[in-house]
């Protein structure tokens, strides 16, 4: 079939209703866990969340509920509530909802469950330290900090250590506060199931590189709350294996994510939660589909690091040097190393305002692969739930403007 | 008064340089209070902090964000506009996000010689952190001595530790004698003085110090201004203090890295001195970018509070400050508790205009 026969209806994921199913069983678990006497450990999204899977603790990712606030459309209504409560409209607005969202119970979920203790790893930035402080002194809840330093040009042996030292304490505050022993036997099978279900999300991603792409970033931004929430589960590992299948068939069968795909665009940086429609439809209306992303690799691009025999010690390099955690030189090789593995014709750069340590530095990366690969790269600037800082005439009006030189290109 | 003077005419860039060409001697710029300034100046070279002050930015916009805050804006545009060209390289302390990326900013487009990322801990209250901390340190004195080709001796960062007690406690019994009503020197020339110690020679600084105590001491008068502390992070507008004296205030106290965060916390002298100056860093006063426990910055607020005898505080932030404005609500909220009238002046560049600073402040000191 080719793309142009393609039924609209015909063309959508079908995993995509399973994702919806896991991921309501999810929050009903999360928000039934008091009942069952299960805890509940709130998480940032690079956290390492396999220790609390070993302690049987439900995680929940504040980020993720962000992420459901801003594609349900609530984003500004709890930012300019988070307003009132006295923190600045310049705040990340995922911390910024969430904190508005707690005593009010907002959000498309009326609330995240109440946590037992919250873990923050600081390796995607220093808002996370911030916004889990305020949510630690309004639960009254124990917070352990994940401190992994920063790595400008490498991950030095002093850091190692001191990341080393702090999974020992990571996991007596767990013991202390789950009030058992931490399984080691469990552990290994926990972080098996991780680096599978890494192993997994990679590959789903990597069926883009097929021409055309059977999906898109912004379908990756929906498939990806599950290695986000769900690391570290045969759930995820099943799911993934489910969503493989379906590309590779899609793949055989000329399947793709947009009916038309003529030129290949990578997207930089958070998704624009309440506009990834629109985003898509826009795109796709000028033949271009983002084929991949670096957001939604971060958690898969540590596999090299993971080891499945000591996972535990291997979590060292596997949290600390993380995309958001490295030079913006190194984010620059990565991001060319996607143009070059994705062949794509172009770079799509949201500039995030809620975001700092994904966004400063955009411009150098721009730079570096303008000169390196020559292809063209679009700026947009917007902010990833507060649609008060998307203008979408001025935005339609750069996109076209792009893709005028994206097709220039190919004549 | 010719010491104050000297302060307050300082031209930080043109002085460094002088220095440079007078002495040789290497010269490193940072930005920050977490830099450890006591092992470069142990190095034998001149650390100085850049203020970030610009009137306008050209060609930093076309490297940073607009919603960068002015400090790390207007560093870069003087290091890309070239006024910083007789510097031999800078040095990051990790602090906060956009630092954080400044640095990398910085080493791939400043084209300085050196560059030097010192990655403290983030989490202040651990032995672990405590333990990494030292090893940073180190780490840092080791690059210093390949990148200079010279050893730090013990013995020279003991001299260090002294030399910067030393200053340090000048410095503090300065801000005890404003806060004593017991100074000559106004609010701009104590901004102008915390400034000035941050580039001028530090040799010279600690006599300097010692000398003016006497020329500004005066018997306790009596104060009618309302008693102001200041929160926040740099304050690099001298303005700010003049406008608050014209409104019927007195700053007395602050908890800013250009004042009290800067010089409160002495370097022990019974240990091993590397060590010793790891733990300055590790205990002193945190600012909002590192963790100590949940409730250390109210306490160490309040309690600066009481000593003071503060009747009113100023927020004054950079715009699109994230640490800064993350702890907002909750000091404002302690300081509401303690029926401590506060107000929030976010800065960008530059000032607003005189009148409406004054029309803000007026009517805040009118109220406690
Ligand atoms: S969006 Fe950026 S600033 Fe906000 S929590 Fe995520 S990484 Fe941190
Ligand atoms: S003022 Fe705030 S944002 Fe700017 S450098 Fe300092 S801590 Fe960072």
């Amino acid at each position: 079939m080719s793309g142009e026969m393609q039924d609209k209806k015909d063309n959508r994921i079908k995993s995509v209703k399973r994702m919806k199913e896991i991921m309501t069983n999810y929050y009903i678990d999360a928000k039934t866990a008091a009942q069952n006497n299960k805890k509940v450990g709130w998480i940032t999204s690079g956290g390492p969340v396999e220790p609390l899977l070993v302690m049987d603790v439900i995680p929940v990712y504040p980020e993720n509920h962000g992420a459901m606030i801003g594609a349900s459309k609530m984003g500004v209504q709890l930012c300019e509530k988070s307003e009132e409560m006295g923190y600045c409209r310049d705040l990340c607005s995922y911390a910024r909802s969430d904190i508005a969202a707690a005593p009010i119970n907002g959000g498309p979920i009326g609330g995240l469950p109440r946590p037992d203790f919250l873990i923050c790893c600081n390796n995607i930035c220093g808002t996370v330290l911030k916004w889990y402080e305020v949510q630690a002194r309004y639960f009254n809840v124990p917070l352990f900090i994940f401190d992994t330093p920063f790595c400008h040009k490498e991950i030095t042996q002093e850091a190692k250590d001191y990341v080393g030292a702090q999974i020992v304490e990571y996991i007596t505050f767990l013991e202390e506060h789950c009030g058992k022993k931490f399984d080691y036997d469990k552990a290994k099978e926990v972080g098996k199931l991780s680096i599978q279900g890494q192993r997994l999300w990679q590959a789903v991603l990597d069926t883009t590189m097929h021409k055309p792409a059977p999906m898109s970033a912004f379908d990756a931004f929906f498939h990806l709350a599950l290695i986000v929430t769900l690391r570290g589960t045969q759930i995820a590992v099943d799911y993934y294996t489910e969503l493989l299948q379906e590309m590779k068939e899609r793949n055989a069968h000329g399947i793709s994510a947009i009916p038309n795909e003529k030129y290949r665009l990578l997207w930089d940086n958070l998704p624009v939660w309440y506009k990834t429609k629109w985003l898509s439809e826009t795109f796709a209306s000028h033949d271009a589909c983002l084929v991949a992303d670096t957001y939604t690799t971060a958690w898969c691009r540590q596999l090299d690091y993971l080891d499945e025999n000591d996972f535990l010690k291997s979590m060292i390099e596997g949290y600390t040097a993380i995309y958001l955690n490295i030079g913006v030189d190194q984010m620059a090789d990565a991001v060319i190393g996607m143009v070059d593995k994705y062949d794509v014709d172009g770079l799509v750069m949201h500039s995030n305002r809620s975001c700092k340590p994904y966004s400063l530095g955009q411009y150098d990366i721009q730079r570096i692969v303008q000169k390196k690969r020559n292809i063209p790269s679009l700026i947009i600037e917007a902010d990833m739930l507060d649609e008060r800082n998307f203008s979408e005439s001025q935005i339609l009006t750069r996109i076209e403007a792009f893709m005028e030189i994206i097709k220039n290109k190919r004549k | 008064m010719d010491i104050i003077k000297s302060f307050e005419n300082l031209n930080p860039y043109e002085y460094v340089a002088s220095i440079k060409k007078a002495t040789g001697k290497s010269v490193l710029a940072y930005m920050c209070s977490y830099t450890p300034e006591e092992v470069i100046y142990a190095a034998g070279i001149h650390p100085f902090r850049i203020f970030g002050m610009v009137d306008a930015i050209a060609k930093a916009d076309a490297y940073l964000q607009v919603y960068s805050c002015s400090l790390v804006r207007g560093a870069l545009e003087d290091a890309l506009s070239g006024k910083l060209s007789f510097v031999d390289g800078a040095v990051f302390p990790h602090t906060c996000d956009s630092i954080q990326r400044l640095s990398d900013v910085w080493r791939l487009n400043a084209g300085m010689k050196h560059h030097f990322d010192v990655v403290w801990a983030v989490k202040l209250n651990t032995d672990s952190a405590k333990k990494y901390m030292y090893d940073v340190l180190a780490k840092f004195v080791k690059e210093l001595q390949d990148a200079f080709g010279i050893t730090i001796t013990n013995e020279k960062l003991e001299k260090a530790v002294s030399t910067y007690n030393e200053i340090r406690s000048l410095l503090k019994t300065i801000w005890q004698l404003k806060s004593d009503n017991k100074s000559t020197l106004n609010g701009s020339q104590m901004n102008a003085l915390i400034k000035a110690a941050m580039v001028w020679d530090r040799d010279e600084l600690a006599g300097m110090l010692k000398n003016l105590i006497p020329s500004i001491e005066l018997s306790p008068k009596n104060e009618k201004a309302k008693r102001i502390m200041l929160i926040g992070g740099i304050c690099n507008h001298p303005d700010i203090y003049t406008y608050i004296e014209d409104s019927g205030g007195v700053v007395v106290w602050d908890d800013l890295c250009t004042g009290s965060r800067y010089f409160e916390g002495q370097i022990a002298t019974d240990s091993n001195p590397l060590q010793a100056i790891a733990n300055r860093y590790y205990e002193r006063n945190i600012c909002p970018a590192k963790h100590r426990d949940l409730n250390t910055r109210v306490e160490t607020i309040t309690s600066m509070i009481r000593e003071h005898n503060v009747q009113g505080a100023i927020f004054l932030y950079l715009k699109f400050c994230d640490p800064h404005s993350f702890d907002y609500p909750y000091i404002k909220e302690a300081l509401d508790t303690m029926g401590i009238p506060s107000t929030l002046l976010e800065l960008e560049l530059q000032l607003p205009s005189e009148g409406q600073m004054k029309t803000r402040l007026e009517a805040f000191i009118d109220m406690i």
